[in-house]
């Protein structure tokens, strides 16, 4: 898929809010000195005055988040993964969660493809540390599109949400004002195609690594279910039944640990509504270090022939 | 307006219904309670604007108990100030209850907003002070923070986040009574100077006895003209305050009165069982 356009999914979120921003004035976007990374910068030309700019202090981000959203805001906080769910988490848990408030937890930079800044940058664990949160909602898109598309219809909606978006370019999967991209729903898996051989159930940029994965393996005579399960939470429970019911074995694939993360999500389905054969493709327990993100996608077993070997089990 | 002598009869009142509501549960903390009493009453009753019969009013003062486990203080102020009545004081803690062991905006009238854990309620309130001075809005935050929680490294992130806002919408005021549970403020890990470290922060500071009532009201009317910048009041206070086997005793942080001390601590405060 090389000649295919690639887009980041923070790009995505970047253009999504000076967009938003024009729509909604109650939109409030915060930084902790990352606004060029988080690609909050665009809004913070555009809306200066409702722009804050918290320096390195990615708690203290959170707990003003919320109190900024319990004077009737919407509110977008943004950090690297790593610093959002990991460093910030339990005033994420009190003072967001558990209050609802009306924050939108963007996070950029997270699974290995933050690449080069090594180990203490690439986060394995924020859907897991942010799934077990009550009342959190948790996204992991996959490509610039459906960035753009989920955020507008939970930034729509009331309370606390966590999007997991990525520093490195992902090719273009849904295209703006088709068919699929309109049956994108947050809490929705959507399933970009067909097959009951075995299911690939994938979020974020291993979707595109998931449907690379399922064209290999139809010229090898197996014909792979491909699931978009860009929600995490809440989980779309009917797609991972009938994914196990139609397919008998599923694999999941997610930049993240299979520790909590996607695999999780379903296998806590299927052990308690449909038991199924399940692979999970992902960072196995292990920290990263430094190298260019296909390097490590391919040296920590997140690569497209890395979920052809596991179907194939 | 009501005088001081007649807050400090309030603040009284306030603190036999936290005890009650303590012994009651059987669990909760007096300490801290009693340290902060005459502070949230010269508040709730002689500074903010609130309504007890509509605590979501449009333009109200707002309070954040950052120091979240003085709860049964707030409480039984909120109570008698309206909110709700104060034979309630008796359900804290128990299954079911509104008055949760930490304060719970989605169960209290007049609770902004969730704290318990130390130093993000001091964060939250900045966050509201930004917000009103984004959707200007004419009133007031006030956040009221424990000293032993400004070991918090939240709090001194959130305090230069006010000064380079120049909220003058807010008042933080630190309770400060030099205890904490495992002893000593300035054993512990020494916060002190408390006044100095908020104007090298930024902040416009001053200092009053947490127990005269009437410099607590002169205090907050010099608070409120403060322009340009976020306001501390470092409130000097007893931990325990009101009750003498309870003063300056950080054992009472976090422990309720038996039968018999109860009935000595409401004897001292001038209530009845």
């Amino acid at each position: 898929m090389a000649d295919v356009k690639k887009t980041a999914t923070r790009e995505a979120y970047g253009k999504f809010l000076v967009e938003y921003g024009a729509e909604r004035e109650d939109l409030i976007v915060m930084s902790a000195d990352l606004s060029g990374s988080n690609k909050t910068d665009g809004f913070e030309k555009a809306y200066p005055e409702r722009f804050i700019e918290c320096g390195i202090s990615e708690q203290d981000m959170m707990a003003e988040a919320a109190g900024i959203a319990l004077s009737g805001h919407v509110v977008a906080a943004s950090s690297f993964a790593m610093f959002a769910a990991g460093r910030a988490y339990e005033i994420v848990r009190n003072s967001i969660a558990h209050t609802k408030a009306n924050v939108k937890v963007c996070a950029t930079h997270g699974g290995i493809t933050v690449g080069e800044d090594g180990a203490t940058h690439q986060t394995f664990e924020d859907i897991a540390l942010m799934r077990v949160l009550p009342d959190m909602k948790v996204i992991v898109p996959a490509d610039a599109v459906s960035t753009k598309i989920l955020m507008k219809q939970e930034f729509d909606t009331d309370g606390p949400a966590y999007f997991r978006l990525g520093r490195s370019g992902v090719p273009e999967i849904y295209i703006e004002g088709s068919d699929a991209a309109s049956q994108l729903k947050v809490g929705k898996a959507y399933e970009i195609m067909e097959g009951n051989d075995v299911a690939i159930i994938a979020n974020g940029i291993m979707v595109a690594a998931a449907m690379e994965a399922a064209m290999e393996l139809r010229e090898r005579g197996v014909k792979a279910r491909v699931i978009d399960m860009h929600t995490v939470k809440p989980i779309d429970e009917d797609a991972i039944i009938r994914a196990a019911e139609e397919c008998g074995h599923i694999v999941t694939a997610e930049e993240h640990s299979v520790i909590g993360g996607l695999g999780s999500a379903v296998a806590e389905v299927t052990a308690q509504k449909c038991p199924c054969r399940i692979t999970m493709v992902g960072q196995h327990d292990c920290f990263g270090e430094s190298g260019k993100p296909a390097e490590l996608l391919k040296k920590y077993g997140m690569t497209a022939e890395d979920i052809v070997k596991a179907a194939l089990q | 307006m009501k005088t001081a002598a007649e807050l400090n009869m309030i603040a009284r009142d306030i603190r036999i219904d936290a005890l009650r509501g303590i012994h009651a549960a059987g669990s909760g903390h007096p300490g801290g309670s009693f340290s902060v009493t005459d502070i949230l009453t010269a508040l709730y009753f002689g500074v903010m604007n609130v309504d007890p019969a509509d605590p979501c009013m449009e333009g109200r003062d707002r309070l954040v108990l950052s120091k979240g486990h003085a709860a049964p203080a707030l409480y039984a102020t909120l109570a008698h100030r309206g909110f709700f009545d104060p034979e309630e004081m008796l359900s804290l803690r128990h299954m079911g209850s509104f008055l949760q062991g930490h304060p719970d905006m989605h169960k209290c009238p007049g609770v902004e907003i969730s704290t318990g854990s130390l130093g993000q309620g001091f964060s939250a309130a900045v966050g509201m002070a930004i917000a009103d001075k984004l959707d200007k809005k004419d009133r007031r935050t006030f956040v009221v923070t424990g000293d032993g929680e400004l070991q918090e490294g939240i709090i001194w992130e959130a305090a230069l986040q006010a000064a380079k806002y120049g909220l003058d919408n807010l008042i933080a005021v630190v309770d400060w009574n030099n205890l904490q549970i495992d002893g000593v403020v300035d054993t512990v890990k020494k916060v002190a100077p408390v006044d100095a470290k908020f104007a090298a922060f930024g902040w416009e500071v001053f200092n009053v006895d947490g127990h005269d009532m009437q410099a607590l009201l002169d205090t907050f009317e010099k608070a409120l003209k403060v322009s340009g910048k976020p306001v501390c009041i470092v409130a000097k206070t007893v931990k325990g305050k009101g009750v003498s086997f309870m003063e300056n005793q950080a054992g009472w942080h976090g422990k309720a009165p038996n039968d018999e001390q109860l009935a000595q601590a409401l004897k001292e405060l001038g209530g009845e069982m």
